[in-house]
């Protein structure tokens, strides 16, 4: 989100689920849609049996890439040496947008200059990948007339994962494949509402429908609305609340829907800075581990069936919820939760529905402004911006980079010049595999919303390696096996995985109870967004000593 | 049941007989050996799930090279083709010739069906040991028949009919199949220079240069000079309806595919001839093949379609093997190819093997089973005219309705439509087998009445008498003697309550149980039921159940079976209102006629 309100002053995917289904590539770049994602996949599949190439770029040859025309199986933490690879080629090859490069964005030439010592020679030692096979990603997707790159946290969750955005974000803008239908730039969402939660203003630097919380006259708007001024510093992101739990300088958290001891990197560590605080309140629908490390745990309400209100998907549309059930025994409506508090507290917050919560956030944020509840319930949804009750904007985002008149143009799209850096951490002879950590079909991030149910595909955490590494290290299929990183160990049974190739493994943060794979991971984040670099960990495996009896 | 095939393994010998016919695997899909290269880029996705429409044709090649699937077989033709180790599976146990349990390299396959059990042959109760029970192998006139599978490097595939009981014990130890008579036997009425359709049958040699010289490739010749368009108005003109069963008029189907604007257009021969009882294209494949090829380069030309496939079915050996060299011949002399005559008609043949499936004879099954999918027919509309093969507009002709073409474009569709009777115009094969002295297969004008055709056939078998005579097969019906006056139109047969449908004429004389061809007919349609949709695939079990027990009951009061009888004309009602193809719609057809026509269960 970070890279593309950067560039775009929005952060969100640009491009509509019909946009994914029309057009003539779509490059996956470190997504696994097919299972982390298998919504917006149906989608992907759509436009595949519509005629689009799949390309997949990923270190792990994965079920998404078995959908994929090409595979790119990157090193992992090489993808911004890709990406400028790509595009050197593309500028080489004579394929850039010049019309687009020349009307909408800023800072080619320096951009190009900082990608032209990427040859496909050089970029393929780097990246591992064959040079012919980066030439053919390049010439697709700037050959084609409709383009989509779609990404998710293969791409964000590293120390740099913010220059990686803005790597890819360069080769859409060379190749003009944005603000159009059928191409543009889609980060995936793995939460159903993750992308409301932003456009609520549930990020530290902004205020709802993304305004700067450090915008005088932004934040005056909402002084005035909610008759207190709101603080003028941007606040602290997840990273940074525990870098300040660390110092001591945040002592009371509290924590709605989200299972920090167990979703955070380096588990072990998080797990104590929670449990160091003087408060800690929880709210939430399961008793996760955060909320057992918690001295008051307020009991919420499942959103989708207890709750009403709205929540935004990945092709940001707006959509109502609407309650079909009471919440069980003392669980509350989330929202009456925080109106109480706010009592308890000397504000007397008055909302008689969810509708005036909503008609006061349409006052304030000008992207939601023509979405009454009516008006959602009559077209079923609508995508932001909509600025008023009359008008419906284009599915796709940022068409304004394409006007003629440079006034409605608005301000150019920057280039960015990153660089290339690997991985903080390196593999060596002690540590010799590199770990990379994703997600599996029929699980949910820490589990705490999957493992109420059976699947007969989830059989519990293990450590996939290839069949190459199994042999080497003299491992069965399903032998239980020490995994150890610098910061900790954890035992999990081995699955071969021909997806894999020698020197990388993976794992998921699936199972934490059993399986606590963040005790392996480091807690390297990204300076700009928080994200910790789950991606990229050094590891050695152990064989287990065989029991005395078998 | 876990199948667990995603980590079975092929052996080489499955691998090499999928190889032989996919080249062997692209660098780096699935499947291919593990190097550097494949550890960073693999190939694959749409160009390897365009190749979707060989898994029938591959699955053959192993079952031809081992003789079962096995799992590891099938994890491998999944990975070759980017399908799922499941749908792979789905598919090789759609059809009966595959086996995905280990079996012998030799199968032998004993007709039990109505023609073959009629002339004393075996029943599905006292097969020998080893031996498959097999519905109708399309031998009917020298009936009753078997057919010996053997895998290997050299896999062969043979029949043997007539087959006396002492013989198929004797094959199914082991003895070798003899050989097969000429295929004249099985046209008697040849030499005959009136006939139209069969005239070549048994006379001229199934070779290019015997077609050549017997007026072959004529009619071709003048499609070319007359154009698409009319040829199409002439086959229109002629009357000329489908000769599988359905009747559609043909004019009117190539009319419609060669006006839709979507490419490319699809020509598909359904030679996947099933029909118990039937064996007409058979003869006419394997007598006079290219009249199939040159019917078919018309269609083509007519319709626009720049390829044809022809969908055999997989017992008929000897007419794949005579189809199989006519068409390399008739490529090699530019009759198929890109450029046809100075017309430079652009159109070639190919071969689909079908794999033990009645099923696949209905037109839309036909496209599922081409395109690789279990053999289901698909909801209409969309039509195949508009959507078809591929999802393309297609023509699909069964065999006998193609070769009436060359003599519809030569003479002229109104000359044509001068044999026949007012709604039904031309020539028809008829397949007589049974009781009658000369079994084979028959060419008449419409209207020419039953006893004609039985006299055609040397009357009846010299001592037998008529019982009764099964007329389009198992979706036919039952006649009596009372019939024989009948014409044989559709219009009659329709006032009959049968039809003609695929021009089985099964004539049953009096030692024949008809209770027990009765409950084959129930029998043949439960197994053959695809079981994509309820009615077909529930009511043709109960179906069955409500027969046995009425055969059981036999001589019991009338109140004891009202309650079947009732159940049975329900099940038929539900079956013919709501199955979605026409197997089930006509399931009910022959049995409710040997109720009601013949009295079996009174």
């Amino acid at each position: 989100m970070v890279g593309l309100a950067t560039v775009f002053g929005a952060g969100g995917g640009t491009s509509s689920y019909a946009d994914i289904e029309q057009t003539d590539v779509i490059v996956l770049w470190g997504s696994n849609a097919r299972s982390a994602h298998p919504i917006f996949f149906h989608h992907v599949l759509q436009g595949v049996r519509n005629g689009a190439k799949l390309y997949v770029v990923d270190p792990r040859r994965t079920e998404s890439a078995q959908w994929a025309d090409l595979w790119l199986g990157l090193d992992v933490g090489t993808d911004i040496a890709l990406a400028h690879t790509v595009a050197r080629e593309i500028i080489h090859a004579g394929l850039v947008r010049r019309d687009f490069v020349e009307r909408a964005t800023s800072g080619f030439a320096e951009y190009a200059a900082s990608v032209e010592e990427w040859t496909l020679e050089r970029g393929s030692a780097v990246t591992g990948v064959p040079a012919d096979a980066i030439r053919e990603l390049a010439h697709a997707y700037a050959r084609a007339p409709r383009a989509q790159m779609c990404w998710t946290l293969g791409i964000t969750e590293h120390h740099n994962g913010v220059d990686n955005v803005l790597a890819l974000i360069n080769l859409a803008l060379l190749c003009g494949h944005v603000g159009r239908p059928g191409s543009g730039l889609n980060p995936l969402r793995g939460q159903n509402n993750v992308q409301g939660g932003g456009d609520m203003g549930a990020l530290p630097n902004k205020l709802p429908g993304f305004q700067d919380v450090e915008d005088d006259v932004a934040r005056a708007k909402f002084d005035a609305v909610w008759g207190t001024p709101v603080p003028p510093r941007n606040g602290w992101n997840l990273t940074q609340m525990f870098e300040a739990m660390g110092r001591g300088d945040l002592r009371t958290l509290y924590v709605i829907g989200e299972n920090p001891a167990q979703s955070e990197a380096d588990g072990a560590h998080a797990e104590h800075l929670l449990g160091s605080l003087d408060f800690l309140v929880v709210q939430d629908i399961f008793l996760t581990k955060t909320a057992g490390l918690a001295d008051v745990v307020l009991p919420g309400s499942a959103s989708w069936c207890e709750g009403e209100g709205t929540v935004t998907n990945s092709e940001r549309r707006v959509q109502r919820v609407r309650k079909a059930l009471n919440p069980p025994g003392d669980a509350r409506d989330d929202c009456a939760i925080i109106v109480e508090l706010a009592r308890r507290m000397g504000r007397d917050w008055s909302y008689p529905t969810m509708e005036h919560v909503w008609d006061e956030l349409r006052s304030l944020s000008p992207m939601h402004a023509g979405m009454s509840y009516a008006r959602l319930e009559a077209l079923g949804g609508i995508q932001w911006p909509c600025f008023s009750e009359d008008t419906l904007e284009p599915p796709y985002l940022h068409g304004r980079l394409w006007a003629d008149d440079p006034a409605s143009r608005g301000r150019l799209a920057p280039f960015s010049v990153v660089r290339d850096e690997p991985p903080v951490e390196a593999t060596d002879a002690q540590y010799p595999l590199r770990l990379t950590t994703g997600r599996r079909l029929d699980s949910y991030n820490t589990g705490v919303q999957s493992r109420g149910f059976d699947s007969p595909l989830r059989t519990g955490e293990t450590v996939d390696v290839s069949p190459e590494d199994a042999a080497s290290l003299g491992v069965a299929d399903g032998e239980t096996v020490r995994i150890v990183s610098r910061r900790g160990e954890v035992t999990a049974p081995v699955r071969v995985d021909e997806g894999l190739r020698p020197g990388l493994v993976f794992m998921t943060m699936h199972f934490p109870d059993e399986v606590d794979v963040n005790r392996l991971t480091i807690d390297a984040t990204d300076p700009k967004s928080g994200t910790a670099e789950f991606k990229a960990a050094a590891v050695r495996i152990e064989r287990l000593p065989v029991p005395a009896w078998t | 049941m876990d199948l667990k095939i995603a980590s079975a393994s092929a052996t080489d010998a499955e691998r090499q007989a999928v190889d032989a016919l996919l080249g062997p695997p692209p660098e780096a899909a699935r499947g291919a050996e593990r190097d550097e290269r494949s550890h960073r880029v693999a190939r694959g996705g749409a160009s390897l799930r365009a190749l979707r429409h060989l898994m029938l044709p591959v699955l053959h090649a192993v079952n031809d090279r081992v003789g079962w699937l096995s799992r590891g077989a099938i994890n491998y033709v999944s990975q070759r083709l980017d399908v799922a180790p499941a749908e792979v599976y789905g598919v090789a146990t759609f059809y009966a010739l595959f086996s995905t349990a280990e079996r012998p390299a030799r199968q032998v396959h004993v007709c039990v069906d109505l023609a073959c059990r009629a002339a004393g042959g075996h029943t599905e109760a006292d097969l020998p040991p080893g031996a498959h029970a097999s519905p109708c192998l399309g031998l009917c006139e020298r009936a009753p028949a078997l057919m010996v599978l053997e895998a290997g490097e050299r896999p062969t595939r043979a029949v043997e009919a007539p087959v006396p009981r002492p013989r198929v014990a004797e094959v199914v130890a082991g003895g070798a199949c003899g050989v097969e008579p000429a295929v004249a036997a099985a046209a008697p009425q040849t030499p005959d220079d009136s006939l139209v359709l069969l005239h070549r049958v048994g006379r001229v040699a199934p070779t290019l240069a015997g077609y050549l010289s017997s007026g072959g490739y004529e009619a071709l010749r003048r499609a070319h000079e007359i154009g698409p368009a009319a040829v199409v108005d002439e086959v229109t003109a002629s009357g000329l309806v489908g000769r599988g069963g359905a009747a559609f008029p043909t004019g009117r189907k190539w009319a419609a595919v060669a006006s839709q604007p979507a490419t490319p257009h699809h020509l598909v021969c359904n030679a996947d001839e099933s029909e118990p009882g039937t064996f007409k294209d058979r003869v006419l494949i394997e007598g006079d093949p290219f009249a199939l090829l040159e019917s078919m380069t018309i269609a083509a030309w007519a319709t626009g379609c720049g390829h044809g496939w022809v969908y055999l079915r997989g017992e008929y050996p000897r007419a794949e093997a005579t189809l199989r060299a006519a068409i390399d011949e008739a490529r090699a002399a530019g009759w198929l190819g890109p450029r046809i005559g100075p017309a430079g008609q652009s159109f070639d043949v190919e071969i689909v093997r079908g794999g033990g499936a009645y099923i696949c004879g209905e037109e839309t099954a036909i496209f599922n089973s081409i395109e690789g999918h279990r053999g289901e027919p698909r909801n209409k509309p969309p039509f195949p005219v508009e959507v078809g093969l591929f999802g393309k507009p297609t023509v699909v002709n069964n065999v006998e309705t193609l070769v009436n073409v060359p003599a519809i474009v030569s003479g002229g569709g109104a000359a044509y439509a001068g044999w026949g009777t007012e709604g039904s115009r031309g020539r028809k094969l008829f397949c007589l087998s049974g009781a009658v002295a000369r079994p084979g297969v028959y060419e008449v004008a419409f209207g020419a009445t039953l006893r004609h055709l039985i006299d055609l056939a040397g009357g009846m078998r010299a001592g037998a008498t008529m019982r009764a005579v099964l007329l389009g097969g198992a979706a036919g019906g039952f006649g009596g003697p009372d019939d024989l006056a009948r014409p044989l139109t559709r219009a009659a047969a329709r006032a009959a309550g049968t039809t003609l449908g695929s021009g089985v004429v099964l004539v049953l004389d009096e030692s024949v149980d008809l209770v027990d061809q009765m409950m084959r007919i129930a029998d043949f349609f439960h197994d053959e039921s695809c079981g994509q949709c309820v009615p077909c695939r529930v009511g043709t079990v109960r179906q069955r159940e409500a027969l046995a027990r009425l055969v059981a009951a036999r001589g019991a009061a009338p109140d004891a079976r009202a309650a079947d009888v009732a159940l049975l004309r329900e099940l038929a009602q539900v079956m013919r209102d709501a199955s979605i193809c026409g197997l089930g719609q006509t399931a009910p057809n022959a049995i409710d006629s040997a109720i009601s026509r013949l009295g079996v269960l009174a």
